[in-house]
């Protein structure tokens, strides 16, 4: 169970938030105009990696705020937390 | 007592204390400290179980939480007995009660034996071979797998014992309590550190606390009386805590760590008795020390199983430790020095020590030159080719090993003995580091694996870190610390360390026999009664991964996960292979190291306390009405009241009559509850609702339904204009959590522009729905003051008004197709809104009605339950519900997936009504339809979702979802049930009112 530092709370126990699958994922501002297949690529296309992955994390039992994390999937090593709105680091 | 084969002067056990306990039925007396293990030996059995698929006798090996053969029955009460206890770790008590496992109809007579004799029919993947084939006879062999597989016998009642979790965070936690442990311990709590130190053990110290070999001296003293100064020092520091009888079960990433403490399992039943059994420690440690020790090796060989063949080092413990004589005609057989200090201790309590039979060609090392000079006889390279003795060792036979090891020489020497004690070297316990995800290495000079790369704060250190040698662990280990822990003056600098010289041991992982090995029983896993014999086959058969081998011959898949002998499979496996230790890895070491029992991963967390029952206000005049409750997520609801005994049927029957003649009265208060506010709520409706929100009159009420982005359906409820910038939406009771979750991420992550803010009010509302032709006069008379006509106050619009004093919002809405209104107050006023409603209504016969009875009356309008007629594949569409659906907007949440190649088929299953050819038919929900009944097997076109009989329409209504069903009107179906077909005709799924005359009425 790994330690999450919650930008808005601090440091809790992974057991309060629940994981929102990968980040940088944008909803299409105008879905309507999209192909079958680049609205697929939205909807089911993630990428699952084993190494560096970019996820978002919500702290559903505190303050309830979703965030981005950047985790290492092999070892669970988080490396960054940033919040919403906030660039993904560059690498 | 009878046999009592001790020694004297042991300081572990209270020899003034005699305890008495059943083994198998049969009394025997130990001491206070002794194992059952222990007491067992010290009345001469050695034979406790019966081997898991050959049914061989065996006896105690370790004495340990290593033990694979000595695993019992623990308590014959139904509700608190225990099977695959370790002999070795239970503490005896006046009263104990144990038995045997795995034997039938006893440990001395086991029919089962029998297959000992048929085990050249019994190979690896046995089961996997035989009950292929035919197919058909699957049923009948499983019936008897079943019931010969699985070892002891689970608790048939509940448990009785009371089991609790405790949180702890400490600076350091050092695990393990050997010599090692201990200093790691001291140097942390001395350095304001507030440590923590685990021992599975009941004492802490370790080997090395009862070693009373001269030879092994720090500070001129010997090792063991430096070591209890120790103890005695750190007993006194504040900022360390010892808990003893705690075995770390889990090491999980981030330092956390799970440890079960045992309290009371040593106590008798009366000291027990209310006192908390085991507590499941959840700890998060800043820093972890891993001082988990060895274990040591068995040797792998023709026979190796017999009770009396024991490891060295237990036969030493159970001596030293507990004042007990395993054998009284002793025989070591070894690969490594640490045999001869059993000898020698044996010897020097005059306990008859035969022969050692070492593998080595010699060693130099003190301690075997002084089990020379005290008269014991080496055989150097020689090996045990068998043994003798079926329910106890009772002689073996050696023979001189040929130089490579692979075969033997010479004649063979026949010994008797009472006792062999084996030496394979050391394993370094690193379970717990691989758990947390530690990688190991190998290291080839003693055939080891030890920790390599940490991936979290923490080291290993002592003999799970590879070091064995007295001096190499106190030097290593202060090493290590200081730069752990970063201090920079460490206590125990100078110390003086003396300790015998060991020669390098010899490894053979399978021992050579005068047998072909076809006719040889070198055990590999005791408890699963996998030879070496095994693992070759498995390699001749094509397997190569460890992982695939460890579950073709279930090695090391037992209760004890091998902790004895995995080394030796992945050695023979390497040897066979040609592959190198190093690149052949080892299986994955899984939590927990020792087995724990489902109390204590629960706690307190039973009956009542298992889930949090959420339950309205009005629960107690349900609970005095006599209602029948349902569990809908974690709600507490009515589900129907019957009177005068009444069945379900027959209940649901009179309140859906009374709620649609007269009046009814459902409890509401589980709706889901969202309040809305900002300048862009508007908006946000119309992004998340698939029809349109921005012309909703302030003061009126609109049903949405809400899709996930693939277009299906996720959640529906009525939603109020209560001010220009102030809505409440509602939602289904098991969906509220879920759909606030959602609401929120789509405003923090993709809208967050959207001036919105969401509060879930659903606890701060309780909410009474009154239905029915006389809903109006009910109200009427609650509310006098409030003009209750169509034009002030008509269907789909909402009112604040006063019941009395109370504030509440009544909405005109309606879920049954009848005039009704859901009065909405104050939670804690939510009791006495109800009393005052069934008073008003009592005139009218005013009806309580639960879930069951609203089901049925939604069903008969053909109102759908999400989550009841759809299962998150079904769109607006496939529900006949494209009224809803907005054509103008741009976008909301699901839209664009609503024509996907997918959900445009017509084919899809879509959502009808069903009407069986006999109307007193009921069909059963899930039932599946099908439309050709010559062609098998049945093509399904879907399934019954919703099913009733209607008592207002007088004959039975279903709803259902089938394949392509919108077009189908009036077609007929047929449902196969067992040794009857029903037909059924499809339908609107509007069964009454479709006019919606009723609502007005």
């Amino acid at each position: 169970m790994f330690i999450i530092n919650c930008p808005f709370c601090g440091e809790r126990d992974q057991s309060e938030f629940k994981a929102g699958g990968e980040a940088h994922i944008e909803r299409p501002k105008q879905p309507t105009e999209l192909s079958d297949d680049e609205w697929a690529e939205y909807l089911f296309m993630r990428k699952n990696i084993k190494g560096v992955q970019f996820e978002r994390w919500n702290h559903a039992h505190g303050c309830r705020k979703w965030f981005n994390m950047v985790r290492d999937t092999s070892n669970d090593e988080i490396k960054l937390i940033y919040k919403m709105g906030e660039n993904p680091p560059i690498e | 007592m009878s046999n009592n084969l001790r020694v004297k002067s042991s300081n572990y056990i209270d020899e003034t204390t005699i305890v008495s306990f059943k083994f198998n039925g049969k009394n025997y007396h130990g001491y206070k400290g002794d194992t059952l293990a222990s007491a067992l030996l010290a009345n001469n059995v050695h034979l406790v179980g019966r081997s898991f698929k050959y049914h061989r006798p065996r006896g105690i090996m370790t004495s340990g939480s290593e033990e694979p053969n000595a695993i019992v029955q623990v308590g014959n009460n139904a509700a608190i007995t225990e099977p695959n206890v370790r002999a070795t770790e239970v503490e005896i008590y006046d009263g104990l009660e144990a038995t045997s496992q795995n034997c039938w109809p006893s440990v001395n007579f086991d029919i089962g034996g029998i297959n000992n004799l048929l085990s050249p029919f019994l190979p690896a993947g046995f089961y996997y071979k035989t009950f292929m084939w035919p197919a058909s006879f699957w049923k009948k062999y499983e019936y008897f797998i079943r019931h010969s597989a699985g070892l002891g016998k689970s608790p048939t009642k509940p448990d009785t014992d009371i089991y609790d979790h405790k949180y702890i965070h400490c600076d350091v936690l050092v695990i393990g309590a050997g010599i090692s442990g201990i200093m790691a311990a001291k140097i942390a709590a001395k350095n304001n550190l507030k440590t923590l130190l685990l021992e599975e053990k009941t004492q802490i110290g370790g080997s090395t606390i009862y070693q009373n070999s001269e030879k092994f001296k720090i500070d001129n003293k010997n090792s063991s009386e430096w070591l209890i100064n120790e103890i005695n020092e750190i007993k006194k520091l504040d900022n360390l805590q010892i808990k003893t009888r705690t075995s770390v079960a889990a090491y999980h990433g981030y330092n956390y760590l799970l440890a079960r403490e045992n309290l009371t399992d040593h106590l008798s039943p009366s000291e027990k008795k209310g006192k908390i059994r085991q507590r499941l420690l959840k700890i998060r440690a800043k820093k972890v020390i891993v001082a988990t020790g060895s274990l040591e090796r068995p040797l792998i060989f023709n026979n190796n199983d017999r009770p009396g063949i024991m490891l060295s080092s237990a036969v030493k413990k159970y001596a030293d430790h507990y004042g007990v004589i395993c054998g009284k005609n002793n025989i070591f057989f070894t690969n490594n020095d640490s045999a001869y200090e059993s000898a020698i201790s044996l010897h020097k309590k005059g306990i008859k020590v035969q022969a050692i039979i070492d593998i080595r060609e010699n060693s130099k090392s003190s301690l075997v030159e002084e089990a020379t000079n005290l008269g014991i006889k080496i055989y150097w390279s020689h090996t045990v080719v068998d043994t003798v003795g079926y329910k106890k060792i009772n002689k073996i036979s050696l023979k001189k090993l040929s130089n490579d090891g692979q075969s033997t020489t010479g004649s063979k020497i026949n010994i008797s003995c009472d006792c062999l004690g084996v030496s394979g070297g050391w394993t370094p316990a690193v379970h717990l580091f691989t758990q947390s995800g530690g990688k190991l290495k190998f290291r080839d000079k003693d055939q080891v694996f030890i920790p390599n790369k940490y991936p979290s704060k923490q080291i290993s250190i002592g003999s799970c870190n590879g070091d064995f040698s007295l001096n190499d662990i106190i030097k290593n280990c202060l090493n290590s610390l200081k730069k752990f822990l970063e201090i920079e003056n460490i206590e125990y600098e100078n110390l003086d360390i003396i300790n015998p010289i060991e020669t390098e041991k010899r490894n053979i992982w399978l021992l050579p026999s005068d047998k072909v090995i076809g006719k040889t029983k070198p055990f590999v896993d005791y408890q699963n009664d996998a030879t070496a014999k095994d693992i070759k086959l498995a390699l001749r058969e094509g397997f190569r991964s460890i992982e695939h081998v460890k579950r073709y011959t279930t090695t090391g898949m037992g209760t004890d996960q091998g902790k004895l002998g995995n080394m030796h499979a992945l050695g023979i496996v390497a040897d066979t292979t040609g592959v190198k230790m190093s690149e052949l890895g080892t299986t994955t070491f899984r939590p927990p190291y020792t087995p724990l029992t489902f109390g204590t991963i629960v706690g307190r967390n039973v009956g009542e306390y298992f889930d949090i029952f959420r339950k309205t206000p009005m629960n107690n005049w349900h609970l005095n009405n006599k209602a029948e409750f349902e569990n809908v997520g974690q709600w507490k609801r009515a589900w129907y009241y019957p009177v005068n005994n009444e069945t379900i049927y027959e209940a649901v029957q009179r309140e859906s009559l009374a709620a649609r003649e007269s009046a009814g009265i459902l409890d509401a208060s589980t709706l889901g509850k969202i309040d809305i506010q900002g300048s862009d709520a508007s908006e946000f409706l119309n992004r998340v609702y698939t029809n349109a929100w921005s012309k909703l009159g302030i003061g009126k009420c609109r049903y949405g339904l809400m899709l996930n982005e693939d277009g299906m359906v996720y959640d529906d409820g009525v939603t109020t204009r209560l001010s220009e910038n102030h809505y409440i939406m509602t939602t289904t009771t098991g969906g509220a959590a879920n759909v606030l979750g959602k609401l929120e991420d789509y405003l923090q992550t993709e809208w967050p522009e959207l001036d919105v803010y969401l509060t879930s009010v659903t606890d701060h509302f309780a909410t009474a729905s009154i239905c029915g032709p006389n809903s109006k006069k009910i109200l009427n008379k609650l509310i006098p003051e409030l003009d209750l006509s169509d034009e002030n106050f008509p269907h789909m619009s909402f009112k604040e008004a006063r019941i009395g004093k109370i504030k509440c919002r009544v909405m005109r809405i309606s879920f049954t197709g009848e005039h009704s209104y859901e009065i909405n107050v104050q939670a804690n006023y939510g009791e006495s809104l109800w009393e005052h409603c069934m008073e008003a209504g009592k005139e009218f016969n005013i009806t309580p009605y639960g879930t069951e009875t609203m089901h049925l009356l939604r069903a008969e309008k053909g109102f759908i339950i999400v989550g009841q007629d759809t299962d998150g594949t079904m769109t607006p569409i496939d529900l006949q519900m494209d009224w809803i659906v907005s054509k103008k907007k741009y976008d909301f949440i699901g839209k664009r997936s609503l024509y996907r190649s997918d959900t445009i088929r017509e084919d899809r299953k879509q959502l009808v009504g069903l009407l069986t050819e006999n109307p007193k038919e009921i069909l059963e929900e899930g039932a599946q339809i099908v439309s050709d009944l010559s062609k098998k097997p049945f093509e399904m076109l879907g399934h019954v979702t919703s099913s009733y009989f209607s008592p207002n329409l007088k004959k039975s209504i279903a709803l259902a979802v089938v394949r392509g069903g919108k077009k189908m009107m009036g077609k007929k179906l047929f449902i196969p049930m067992e040794g009857r077909t029903i037909n059924v005709t499809i339908v609107d799924p509007i069964f009454l009112d479709k006019e919606n005359k009723r609502l007005n009425a």
